[in-house]
């Protein structure tokens, strides 16, 4: 059986599969058919200060292999956040790693503020993909110093035991310059990718099926240009830890994305369909370990970048 | 009440009611617990499918497991690619199954006349209801409509179960012509009923709420809002709803409801963002652009 252990900078996970930012709520409900301290760790909805109602309905539109959504992350507020969904999860025994989104710099760090010393809190996912613009009608993520500035600020005032991860969109020309300004600004690791940005008409009423207009495209449909992120960043920034996320729904879904060079992978939209998708997806990629002759998982992350007779010598020497 | 749970259940039976095929699984999981409101989500298409998203179904019957295993039923209505690969799989198939979901109706604990009012294969979660009422020494009166003659449901049933039974269609095919509205002052006051349940397409929820409303008594609503997941995680299925503090909020279909109590549905509001909602002022800070869960 293949040592499933790995590593996300200096957070060390049992298992690399992770719920995705928005697809676990904040893990209750999932615990109705898996204990969610079982997974590698729990990645909760991301929080903002304030109570956020989200969009108005309708929120989803199912699309060939994937779905649309326009949220608009909904949430409780990072006080009511701390007091009731971290509380939950730190009485699982779940190890969470608390996705934060702002409207500002500020606000970010604020939010990593109030986190600081948490003992629940194994690491924080900045989402800087989400549509909530500091200025010019972009995403953070899709500006080299915007994205500077938030994860600089969050590095600084984040318990500096608990690393940050950058939550980059593949909606970019070249996701390894994002990638790049991120880790020079300090972000520990970097979580790939969020939703592409999309659209579907109803035809029948003639206007966006989506209350919000857009919505994010997630499913198998954005796998393969996830899995293209994931790659391209690998070597972009060779020394940082990646989560990878989109679209994976089996165990060979997740080993593509750990040959691509991610140290463990978020199941996101699959839950949807399938409630115990990620205790199903983990035994799928040990099985897939073994039967391929790796005795642990961190001999495969990014194995898929080496050349014909280096991935060879290492065969022989695991196998 | 016991919480969810996913199984694999055999098609025991498939039958066709008007434009509807009503489904018996072997599923003794979910039909040990599951009360009459609840709902099941089924997932679609096949190992291979482009369908990611289950069905939901409301539970149109549950009968624990006995000498013979435990079943439930639901109703189908054909309306898209994934009910259409439903409705075409043979017996002794066999479905990924979620339940039970979402809120059941909440009886009275002592007998009270109740009307109750299904829109086209709404009636299905009435049915149980019904039964438990009569069994219960309630009054009930039942009023069912649709379009049109061959999409109402339930009729034979709820006859067999309450002894009678009001019928209307839009179209006149059966029935009286009109809405299910049109007899529900008269029934109320016909049995004195304390309270109305009710389940079928918004309109006739916010209608129904009203005609209960101007009779002074409460109506249970079992809304059939569009799903991705039922179990509380994608928060696709909002409605906005009136709290027990008197404030209102985008509260999931799936966990919170199905069912609730008319008066708290903010119907008007429904695909909008009312300004006093809890967390709306969060929103309004930045543009609308989606992409974003």
């Amino acid at each position: 059986m293949a040592d499933m252990s790995t590593t996300l900078s200096s957070f060390r996970l049992p298992n690399p599969i992770l719920t995705a930012s928005g697809c676990a709520a904040a893990g209750r409900e999932l615990g109705q058919f898996f204990d969610v301290a079982e997974l590698g760790a729990v990645v909760t909805k991301s929080i903002m200060m304030q109570p956020r109602s989200g969009r108005p309905t309708p929120r989803m539109a199912e699309t060939p292999s994937g779905m649309l959504n326009s949220i608009g992350l909904q949430g409780p507020g990072i006080d009511s956040f701390i007091a009731n969904d971290l509380a939950w999860l730190h009485e699982q025994g779940a190890r969470t790693v608390v996705s934060i989104a702002g409207g500002q710099t500020d606000e970010f760090v604020e939010l990593a503020r109030r986190l600081y010393g948490h003992p629940a809190v194994s690491m924080i996912e900045v989402n800087i993909s989400c549509p909530n613009v500091e200025s010019r009608g972009q995403v953070f993520a899709c500006d080299v110093s915007a994205s500077s500035r938030v994860i600089g600020a969050v590095r600084r005032a984040a318990d500096p035991n608990v690393p940050i991860f950058a939550k980059l969109t593949p909606d970019v020309t070249d996701i390894g310059t994002i990638a790049r300004a991120c880790a020079d600004s300090g972000a520990d690791g970097l979580s790939l990718i969020n939703t592409l940005l999309g659209l579907v008409i109803d035809v029948d009423r003639f206007t966006p099926a989506l209350g919000g207009v857009t919505g994010g495209l997630s499913g198998p449909a954005i796998r393969p240009v996830a899995l293209r992120c994931v790659w391209q960043v690998r070597q972009a920034v060779p020394h940082l830890p990646i989560l990878g996320m989109g679209g994976i729904s089996s165990g060979l879904d997740a080993l593509q994305f750990i040959l691509a060079g991610a140290s463990a992978v978020s199941v996101g939209t699959a839950v949807f369909g399938d409630p115990s998708a990620p205790m199903r997806i983990l035994a799928e990629l040990e099985a897939a370990l073994d039967e391929r002759g790796f005795a642990a998982l961190s001999d495969a992350i990014g194995f898929a970048h080496l050349d014909a007779d280096e991935r060879q010598a290492r065969m022989t020497v695991t196998v | 009440m016991s919480g969810p749970v996913q199984e694999t259940a055999e098609i025991f039976s498939v039958q066709s009611v008007g434009e509807y095929k009503q489904f018996t699984l072997v599923a003794p999981g979910i039909a040990a617990s599951a009360r009459p409101g609840q709902f099941v989500a089924v997932s679609v298409g096949g190992e291979r499918t482009s369908m990611l998203l289950r069905r939901s179904f409301a539970l149109y019957d549950m009968t624990p497991g006995g000498e013979f295993a435990g079943t439930i039923q639901f109703v189908v209505a054909e309306n898209g690619p994934g009910t259409q690969w439903l409705v075409r799989q043979p017996t002794g198939a066999r479905l990924d199954v979620v339940g039970p979901l979402g809120t059941p109706f909440r009886r009275p604990n002592d007998p009270v006349p109740a009307v109750l009012v299904g829109g086209g294969y709404g009636t299905a979660p009435l049915i149980p209801l019904a039964r438990e009422l009569v069994a219960g020494g309630s009054a009930v009166e039942v009023v069912i409509g649709a379009s049109t003659a061959a999409r109402l449901f339930g009729e034979l049933v709820a006859r067999r179960t309450v002894g009678h039974v009001t019928v209307t269609t839009d179209d006149g095919t059966a029935g009286q012509r009109g809405l299910v509205t049109d007899p529900l002052p008269e029934l109320i006051k016909k049995i004195d009923a304390q309270v109305v349940y009710a389940c079928g397409p918004m309109g006739m929820l916010r209608a129904v709420g009203e005609v209960a409303r101007e009779h002074a008594i409460p109506a249970q609503v079992a809304v059939e809002e569009s799903m991705a997941c039922g179990i509380g995680v994608c928060m696709t299925c909002v409605l906005p709803v009136r709290g027990d503090d008197g404030r209102s909020r985008f509260v999931r279909s799936c966990v919170d409801g199905p069912v609730f109590l008319a008066d708290r549905v903010r119907w008007s509001d429904v695909g909008r963002l009312p300004d006093d909602l809890v967390g709306a002022a969060g929103m309004t800070r930045t543009p609308m652009r989606g992409g974003a869960r």
